[in-house]
């Protein structure tokens, strides 16, 4: 019998890459059927063309550089959902298309594959069509009629016309998976449930949100201000899913509540004076630009440092 | 539940499959390999020849300095005097005995004398003399330990977590002496006048907390501590925690926070060597693991082999990937099953392939999962990037050197990262720098 002499622990969890991946697009799914109860079959389409090509692109990606494949691991997938639910209904297919191949061969595969990109895949894809087809990513329809979505409004400054409660529900236009918060919130909920994700990026950009607005509130009505902020554009979608990437968000505990802090001032600070209605997308890849420094620096008590007990 | 130490993990543990009802069988091995270093220190030299007969409980050997002795387990005839194979992978000089069956025993002092008419002196040479260590894994010898302990500690515990998997010896030693545990600790409080003797058990082990309770009006001052089972809840430094709250300062030892822990199996040596004059020569051994047929533990002499032990098991399946020594999170895989039992080895874990185990392309995704359970409070993330790196003064910065290799961070890592592993490797080369 050949028996197997290798480094302890000689068991390990069942805890797997695959399965990260599979509870998030799970959790993706309540704010993708929104979606596509909302803005109807092209939603669909849209999210459909994002994965395929995000997956198509590992596998060229892997073939063409004779490098192993890697589309088991699920995390172009990922990336493809992610970059669809940030992209409103109508964009050209095409823009989709080369959006998702952005993110998976230039952001991710480039920058050494997964775990090793320092941008969030998905938000890189979407700054960078917002660059260069502002208009494919900014046109919002409902029935086939262009709306202006809440924040567009909120840039006036004034209150939306949507009702918090539609807001809040997903009856508003917008990206396909950015309307609903409380479709965003179960998923986040179950990602924290099945402690995919820690509560404290989400809590801390969110809570800084609410501090920020409510504080430099741009109509004399400051709590409702606060409520349309943190219900409208990518705020939810953002802080829940994309901030809380793993690769491109700190792995310290104190680091995650720092940089949630920081998107969070970001956000509002690129809202209030930034070019476009919207902050988050600019806000998270900001921060992920600081996730090494911020995790070098965040000191984390040495075991022993601190408490030595009394003396006998 | 309220977490008494920083991080941990919960595996999966195992233990029903060798927790028999009833006693422990004794293993007769036909012969035994004796080490002659079963304890951190020096070895000790041999006292016998070859063709010399010897007794159960004769000293075959001792040395000077940090050395305890190390005692025949069986009557019989020296056979040999060579290196052999020991669990540590290294060879070393052992004395090899075949065993006659006589069961003759060699003579031994008992001692009934109340405790406050034994002084330190007796009961620390007694300790020595019996060849005593730390019977939890770490092999220090006992007497060397109690000497430094005395005048500094103020709580005196006994461990008993047993927080590896499948392993369920100390559980065994519980559930069947539990009087002998209770009165070591008493001798050794009598050499250390603690202001507090406490117990530590695990929740997982019902029946041993029972019996312990059972008896324990008799020994009133001792506690008992029941703790959530959460691993590595035995681990020294997490243990001192998660009992007294204090932290042992990094590369300091448990008297620095003015803590003394002993295994509980060291507690019924420390008794049978004090009362009943016996030495150290034969321990509970748990043998389980998915690829053995019939998961037990047993009371086995000291040189036992592997080999025997797992043939009394019922002996191995087919597709047996790994035998260890210790148990699946901290034990040492065997390549030659010849080793033999040392006064450290709580178990022989026969294993089938892991489904979850390492990966052919380990890939760190960042998610940080790993801070989170490391009981050290580390960052293992970086440690790894910074090993394979070979960047010194980054890993002595992420204190590398406070690993306990406990391998919370390995068995959570989706990643499949090799992170113990890499560690060893990441603390040889910061002593290595602090050498120069």
């Amino acid at each position: 019998m050949k028996l197997t002499v290798a480094s302890s622990p000689h068991i390990r969890g069942n805890f797997r890459t695959n399965r990260i991946m599979a509870d998030v697009v799970l959790a993706l799914l309540p704010a993708l059927a929104v979606g596509i109860w909302h803005f109807g079959v092209s939603a669909l389409v849209v999210t459909l063309i994002c994965v395929a090509s995000a997956v198509a692109a590992e596998w060229l990606y892997s073939v063409v550089t004779k490098g192993r494949n890697t589309i088991v691991d699920g995390s172009a997938v990922v990336t493809g959902l992610l970059l669809a639910m940030t992209l409103p209904n109508t964009v050209p297919y095409w823009q989709a298309a080369l959006g998702s191949v952005f993110a998976i061969v230039v952001i991710k595969c480039l920058c050494g594959g997964l775990g090793q990109n320092i941008f969030n895949p998905a938000l890189a894809a979407r700054a960078f069509l917002l660059l260069i087809y502002p208009v494919g990513l900014t046109r919002y329809q409902v029935d086939g009629v262009t709306a202006a979505t809440p924040l567009h409004h909120m840039v006036m400054p004034a209150l939306p016309e949507e009702s918090l409660l539609d807001m809040f529900l997903g009856n508003c236009p917008g990206s396909i998976g950015e309307i609903s918060a409380l479709a965003l919130l179960i998923g986040g909920g179950y990602l924290v449930y099945r402690k995919i994700i820690s509560i404290r990026i989400p809590a801390a950009y969110l809570g800084t949100v609410v501090v920020v607005t409510l504080v430099f509130s741009k109509t004399d009505a400051p709590l409702q201000w606060m409520l349309y902020s943190l219900l409208s554009g990518g705020v939810m979608l953002g802080a829940i899913f994309m901030a809380t990437d793993y690769a491109t968000s700190p792995a310290t505990p104190v680091g995650q509540v720092v940089y949630g802090v920081g998107c969070g001032v970001m956000t509002v600070v690129f809202r209030y004076f930034g070019l476009f209605p919207e902050g988050v997308t600019y806000a998270i890849l900001l921060m992920n630009a600081l996730v090494w420094v911020i995790d070098y620096y965040t000191p984390i008590r040495r075991f022993g440092a601190g408490k030595g007990g009394e003396k006998a | 539940m309220k977490k008494l130490f920083f991080g941990g993990i919960h595996p999966k543990y195992n233990k029903e499959m060798s927790t028999q009802s009833g006693g422990l069988p004794v293993i007769t091995p036909k012969q035994v390999v004796i080490p002659m270093q079963q304890h951190i220190g020096a070895p000790c030299t041999p006292l016998v020849q070859v063709g010399d007969r010897v007794l159960r409980g004769q000293k075959i050997g001792d040395g000077e300095g940090l050395c305890v002795p190390v005692h025949a387990s069986v009557s019989g005839t020296v056979a040999a005097i060579e290196p052999r194979l020991h669990t540590n992978g290294r060879m070393a000089t052992a004395v090899v005995i075949d065993n006659d069956f006589q069961m003759e025993e060699a003579t031994r002092q008992e001692n009934a004398a109340p405790l406050n008419q034994l002084d330190a002196d007796t009961i620390l040479h007694a300790i020595r003399e019996a060849g005593i260590v730390g019977m939890g894994g770490a092999a220090f010898p006992g007497n060397v330990k109690a000497l430094s302990a005395m005048g500094n500690v103020d709580t005196l515990i006994a461990n008993a977590c047993e927080c590896e998997p499948y392993i369920t010896a100390d559980d065994s030693l519980l559930r069947t002496s539990p009087e002998q545990v209770l009165m070591g600790m008493e001798i050794l409080g009598s050499v250390l006048h603690p202001k507090r003797m406490v117990l530590a058990v695990e929740d997982n082990k019902a029946q041993a907390i029972e019996t312990v309770e059972a008896i324990r009006k008799d020994h009133a001052e001792i506690e008992l501590a029941i703790l959530p089972t959460r691993y590595p809840q035995g681990a020294e430094k997490q243990l001192i925690q998660s009992l007294t709250g204090r932290e042992v300062p990094p590369g300091q030892l448990p008297v620095s926070v003015n803590c003394a822990v002993f295994n509980v199996s060291t507690f019924a040596a420390i008794y049978r060597a004090v009362r009943l004059g016996m030495p150290l020569t034969e321990r509970i051994v748990t043998v389980s693991g998915e690829a053995i047929a019939k998961p037990q533990n047993f009371m086995v002499p000291i040189g036992t082999s592997f080999h025997d032990l797992i043939e009394v098991a019922g002996g191995l399946h087919d597709k047996t990937e790994r035998v260890i020594s210790g148990g699946p999170m901290m034990g040492f895989a065997q390549r030659d099953l010849a080793v033999p039992v040392v006064k450290a080895t709580n178990s022989v874990l026969c294993l089938l392939k892991d489904e979850n185990g390492a990966a052919e392309n380990p890939v760190c995704l960042r998610c940080g999962k790993c801070v989170g359970v490391c009981p050290m409070r580390l960052q293992p993330l970086y440690m790894y990037r910074f090993t394979n790196a070979q960047r010194v003064e980054e890993l002595e910065r992420l204190h590398v050197l406070d690993c306990i290799e406990c391998g919370s961070c390995a068995f959570t890592c989706p990643g499949k990262l090799p992170l113990v592993e890499v560690f060893r490797r990441g603390k040889q080369l910061v002593r290595e720098a602090k050498a120069k």
